[in-house]
Formats: C-alpha cells, structure tokens, sequence
C-alpha cells in the first residue's frame, strides 16, 4: 500500500563536507542511509528518519543536518498534523497506536511554575563547600514513636527494615528486553558507585547482574516474569508494580520478536513468545488482596527487606495510597503522566493519568491528614528532568524521585519514540546484540556517576541557599515553595503559596 | 502471643498451630527445615495463610485443617500435603516442590507457576493455572481431579495442566467458560466433553500424540497414587487436548 504519510525529517546532506565514507550507512538502523556505490555518492530516504541523529552526531565532517520537515498543511487548530499523520498510520496499520517514551503532550508541567527560596539577612545561607551537607535518605517504614531502654539509652523499638541511599534519585524501572543488557549494567554499576539502587523493571535480574544485587530493585509485576527465590533474596527492595505512568490500567506485550534466548531465560518464559504482561495482577483484585501480596512477599524474604508498590497517578491516587500503607507497603512509587515506558498505546499514554507534582501533593497531605505519613518513603517517578525538579519533588513531600528517562539521555537517548520498533540506534532500547554493542558499560557507567555527580552538588547547592543542611529538613517542607502563574485551585492541591504572599 | 507448642525436634516435628499468626508459624517452619526436619505436622490449621511460602529443601509438610490463602507462594522445593481444603492462591508463582490438596481449592490455583506440581483431589475455582509458564529445564503441572471454573488456563504461557473430570457426577460436560482465553504456550488435558463456545477464541483442540499419552499416564499415575484411584481406569477414557492456536496472540494489535 502506497503510504500517505509524509517524511517527518528533512535531511541536509552538505555535499561539499560529505566524504562518503558511509559512517551515516552504517550507525543508522532505520535503513535511511544508502551508498550508491556506481554514482560513488550517499543517498538518503527521509521517509525512514525518525529524528534520532545518531548519524549527525557520528558525522566526522559535520555534513548532516536533520531538521523537522517544514511541509505544511492547511493551519486548523482542530486538525493539528499529528492527527491527521495518526489516522493515516491507522489507516494503513489497522491497529492500535504504539509509541515509546513519555506524555509530548502540552499539559502544564508544575515544576517549571514552582520557584525555591532562598536566604537573605534574616537566615544565613550554607556553603556546600565548607560545610557538611547531608543527602542520605532512608527509605522504609518509619516507627510511630521511637522508645530507648532506661538503663542502657539502647533502641527499644524494633525498626522496620532501612535503605539507605546517598543521593535521593533511583533509576526507574526499566527490563531487560525493552532495554538491552549493556544499558542495565551501566545503570547498576552507576548506582553501585553512587550509593543509590536501580530497578531491574519486570524482565528478570539477568545472571550477569546479580553482583550489582545490594544495589538492586526487583520487580514482581502481573506477568511474574523472572520470579524465583534468588532473585526476591539477591534484592535491596522488592517492588510491586501495579501501575505505569505512561500506560495506567493497561499491562504490557513485550513482542515475540524482542523475547531472544538470553532475555527469555532471565524472564523465565521460552525464546519468541510474546511477554503478556496482564492488565492487573490476577491476585489483586482489592487493597486486601493488595495486602495479602505484599504480606506474601514479606514473609518469602523473612520479613528483611522493604516492600514497595508503585502505581501510576491517577484521579484517586491520595486515597489509594493511604490504602496501600495501611496494606503494609513500607515505600509507595508514584508515577505520573509523563512517565515513560518502551512501548504504550499513545492514546494511553498521552491522555491517562495525573501529573506527577499534583500527584505527590494529594499523597503527602492525605497521609499527614490520616497521621500515616511515617509509615511510608514516597518515591516520585514521572518525567524528571534536573535536580531542581528532584528538589521542588521532595519540597512537595516526596522521599526520592525515580529517574528513567535522564538517565538514558545521559546513555544517548534523544528521546525520538521508537523504542517499540526494537531497532534503537542508540543500543539503548533494542535488544539486537549488534546494536546492543553500542553502548559500553565503563563509558555508560561513567556518564551515569557524571550526571548524578553534578545533580548531587547542585541539590547541595540549592539546600545552602535555603539554610538548609540537610535534606531531610526538606522534606513536605512547601514553604520553601512558591507559585508562579497558578490559579487558586491549583496553588490548594498543590499546598503552596502564590509567589509574593 | 504464643499459642502454639512444638513438639520433638528431629526429623518429625508436631506444630500445634491454633490461633498463632503465619509470621510465626513460617519462622518455625523456617527453623525446623534448617535443623533437619523431614516431617512435619502442622494440626488445627486455621486459615494461616502464606503457609511455606518461598520454602526451600526437601521437608513434607503435612497440613491438618484448612491453610488460608497463598499456600505454598513461590514455593522453592518440599512437599506441601493438606489434608482437607486449600483456598486461593495455592501455589502463587511457585518455582519447585510439589502441593498435594486432599480436597478442593480455590481461585487462581498455580497462578504464574513455573516449574514444581500441584494436585487437587477435587475442584478447582475461577482462573486456575491463569499465566502459567515454563522454561527452560522447568515444566509446572497442575491435576485437578475434578473440573475447574471459569477462565482456566488464562493468558497461559507454558505448562500442563490436566483435569479429570471425577466429579462431574454423570454430566459429561465441563462448565467452565473462557477456557483458555489468551493462552498463549503449555497444554491442557481435558478428560470429559468441552464445547466450542466454552474456549477462548485463542485455543484449539487436537487429539493427543503418543508424547501427550506418556505424559499424562505419568501425571495420572502420580494423582492415582496420591489419592487411591486406579489410573488405567482414568486413563481409559477419551481425552482431549487444547492448545494455543498461535504464539503470539496480540502480533496484529499494534500499528507502529
């Protein structure tokens, strides 16, 4: 069938810098790079370019250039392109949208309109770099009162299992399948280096990872994929999945395609068939039945580790989570609607869910409301983008915040949505082992350390600035925030004050 | 509180349950493995649920009373023996080992299984075997004695399950519904009549190989065994097979 859809890029290929040396043929993997070998000259199919540049950064004479294919249509505010290039893929596919990454929606992101405070004459700033700055955050169940022995000032009161890490951002879940091998061991060797965890997503804890497991979250999400003994023990935390943000209320199809021996193995499931993960967990139907998983997992592991669920924010999500702490959930993930996935229906993503920031507020005051705050961490997942976007998260009441997709930028990510095509010219989100090649776990480890190294110091820097020398004096402390540009309804969800009051 | 009393360390050991909670319970149970328990018998179980959860080594562990909810949950070796009824959830994610129910159980019996076996006397609820899977060097099975529920064998990845109709009283017919709805790996073994409309549209029905015949006579032999049946006498009668039509039942769902 004769396509209709326009190329989305135009491609610049300055002929004079161009020395055919076929580099571009060879980095892209959407087949949009040819060499004519008889006209000696590189020609280029534009309907393939999905915008990646993997080929312009790899250009060693700079001789491409990839821009937006300023073809326009007819102006209609009702009849934007993307609809109308939607309808033609469904037109021609017959099935339902799939697209990768998160919400490219144009819904207000709240952090870019929520300004810190700063010291000024009345409370000295800190110097991050004379004094001591405290970042450690534990996360688990916190007692309701703490009790010390009168003869011995020994703790009385049992605590519930501790993780403590040292920077408060975790690399989100991701598995092995919707990301290749290499990209998960960067992730673990970061997050060994920093002190702080990474989350092996539903796929499995491949052999290769399991000396990375003290920095290791593990799944059990509805497919129960890669589930066995070692695996809940090898963990720092055990993680329920009940929801995505990029795709809340629906499960996940990793394609047959994807399912190669080595994820197949670590997934526990035969090579080539498809990885169904179903919408909900066939065991939880309730908050009880909830609780009757998170019981069994407490009890699988002895009662030594901290059980987390995490769920996608959604228009009740306040009131689910004050269930899901009463069920016993030691740490609660919040994923909000720009959080990103490998492969959802665009409509899901695009049109499910709640922001992240509003999300976080209606958790946090709902469980201070119900005097529960203690019993849970809160981690913040969805769309995070710099450590001011970590420190307006936990100033808004959250523990640690999630991070997916700025740690795959720091991997080469340009975030251009075909991670369901498997075919990532990044070596991010393929498990092609050609392709997989290309990212190195030394180098991937060393961008990941380089990337949290400068949000930690920034994180100090900002704390300084408001006199605080640790973060947990930060913590649900919305003082330190201020709205900019916010109706009242949304300055009330979100507890913070107008700028200026 | 302790209300429970241990009794004899050594290869047999006397729990009596009565009203204590599974914390305790798993942590003796824990306790007794590691000292070198080969039997052990839990009485006046009521309702306890996570019973052996996550339970490595060799023990038979024999259950007297009625075990609650998720027995035998990611179960990792020994041989869990109720002698009564199991509930929902018996075998949730199970990895090794083998649950014998002399009675019936509940919903999702062997939900996410992936290697060890379970046999039931009786019936089974709704969603039994429901995403069942297996790999490499691991084969759940599931015999259910009597006929199951609804939406048996759901989203099914892998393994075997078998039911044998022994309480369908004269009936012919199996009532479940949604047999098999999103199956997508593993077979099932049915012996009694099932019609069309009663499968999901994902699975078809054949008739058994010789390779199907050795693997249900070994499967029947051991249910026979188990709970006093004559096997030849089950295996004499017509059985058939359902299995997933294609392994990848969602292929055509998306447009890239």
């Amino acid at each position: 069938m004769k396509t209709y859809l326009p190329p989305r890029f135009v491609i610049d290929r300055d002929a004079e810098r161009c020395i055919a040396c076929q580099v571009c043929v060879r980095q892209c993997s959407f087949g949009v790079h040819a060499y004519d070998g008889e006209e000696d000259e590189i020609r280029s199919y534009e309907e393939n370019c999905v915008g990646c540049h993997r080929c312009s950064v790899f250009c060693p004479t700079q001789a491409l250039n990839i821009r937006l294919n300023p073809l326009s249509y007819r102006p209609n505010v009702n009849w934007q392109p993307e609809f109308i290039e939607d309808i033609i893929r469904q037109s021609e596919g017959g099935g339902v949208l799939l697209t990768g990454m998160g919400n490219d929606k144009p819904y207000r992101v709240y952090w870019d309109h929520l300004v810190l405070n700063a010291s000024q004459v009345t409370n000295p700033s800190i110097d991050p770099l004379r004094e001591p700055m405290e970042l450690r955050t534990f996360l688990g169940r916190k007692p309701d009162k703490v009790e010390l022995d009168p003869a011995s000032l020994n703790l009385k009161t049992q605590l519930a299992p501790q993780v403590a890490i040292d920077i408060p951002v975790l690399f989100s879940a991701m598995s092995y399948g919707a990301i290749s091998l290499n990209v998960q061991e960067s992730l673990a060797r970061a997050a060994a280096e920093v002190g702080t965890l990474f989350n092996v997503g539903e796929g499995g804890l491949h052999q290769k990872l399991y000396k990375y497991a003290d920095n290791a979250i593990v799944q059990v999400a509805s497919g129960r994929f890669g589930v066995h003994p070692e695996y809940l023990d090898a963990a720092r935390f055990i993680e329920i999945k009940i929801g995505q943000g990029a795709k809340p209320g629906i499960g996940g199809h990793l394609p047959g395609g994807k399912v190669s021996e080595d994820v197949a193995e670590t997934r526990m499931i035969p090579a080539g068939t498809d990885a169904l993960s179903p919408a909900p967990q066939h065991d939880i139907y309730s908050i009880e039945d909830l609780s009757q998983l998170i019981y069994a997992l407490k009890e699988a592991t002895n009662y030594t580790k901290p059980i987390c669920v995490k769920i996608a924010a959604v228009h009740n999500s306040a009131a689910i989570a004050s269930g899901m702490v009463r069920a016993g959930a030691d740490i609660i993930a919040l994923d909000g609607l720009r959080g990103a996935t490998g492969a959802a229906p665009k409509m899901i993503r695009d049109n499910v869910g709640i922001p992240t920031e509003l999300a976080i507020a209606a958790v946090d005051t709902r469980l201070r409301e119900e005097g529960i705050r203690n019993q849970a961490s809160i981690i913040a997942a969805g769309g995070f983008r710099s450590s001011a976007d970590v420190v307006k998260a936990i100033a808004l009441g959250a523990d640690a915040v999630y991070i997916g997709t700025a740690a795959l930028i720091a991997l080469g990510c340009t975030v251009c949505q075909q991670c369901p095509t498997g075919k990532c010219a990044w070596g991010i989100a393929t498990t092609d082992p050609v392709l997989s090649k290309r990212v190195n776990p030394d180098i991937g480890a060393r961008r990941l350390v380089n990337l949290l190294r400068g949000w930690s110091l920034e994180i100090k820097e900002m704390l300084g600035g408001m006199g605080i020398n640790a973060l947990e004096s930060l913590r649900g402390n919305r003082l330190h925030l201020r709205g900019v540009d916010l109706a009242d309804g949304e300055l009330d969800v979100l507890g913070v004050r107008l700028a200026g009051r | 509180m302790t209300t429970n009393t241990l009794t004899h360390r050594g290869p047999t050991v006397r729990i009596d349950v009565n009203g204590s909670r599974h914390r305790e319970l798993n942590g003796q149970i824990r306790e007794a493995v590691v000292d070198g328990a080969q039997r052990i018998d839990l009485h006046s179980v009521h309702g306890q649920r996570y019973i052996a959860t996550n339970l490595r080594g060799e023990a038979e562990i024999h259950i007297h009373g009625t075990p609650g909810n998720d027995l035998g949950a990611f179960l990792a070796g020994s041989k869990l023996i109720v002698h009564g009824n199991a509930q929902d959830g018996c075998g949730n994610t199970m990895n090794e080992g083998e649950i014998v129910v002399h009675g019936h159980a509940g919903d999702i019996t062997g939900l996410s299984a992936r290697g060890g076996r379970i046999f039931i006397r009786e019936d089974v609820g709704y969603r039994a075997a429901i995403h069942m899977k297996e790999c490499e060097g691991k084969r759940p099975a599931l015999v259910i004695g009597g006929t199951a529920q609804d939406f048996l064998g759901e989203y099914m990845a892998g393994g075997i399950v078998v039911v044998l109709g022994l309480t369908l009283n004269g009936q012919k017919c199996h009532r479940a519904s949604f047999v098999g709805t999103g199956m997508h790996g593993g077979v099932i073994y049915l012996r009694g009549d099932i019609n069309e409309h009663q499968l999901g549209k994902e699975v078809g029905v054949s008739r058994l190989t010789r390779k199907d015949r050795a693997i249900l006579r070994d499967l029947v032999t051991q249910f026979a065994a188990h709970f006093g049946y004559d096997a030849e006498e089950i295996l004499a009668s017509r059985f058939v097979k359902l299995v997933p039509l294609y392994l990848r039942p969602y292929g055509r769902l998306y447009t890239y």
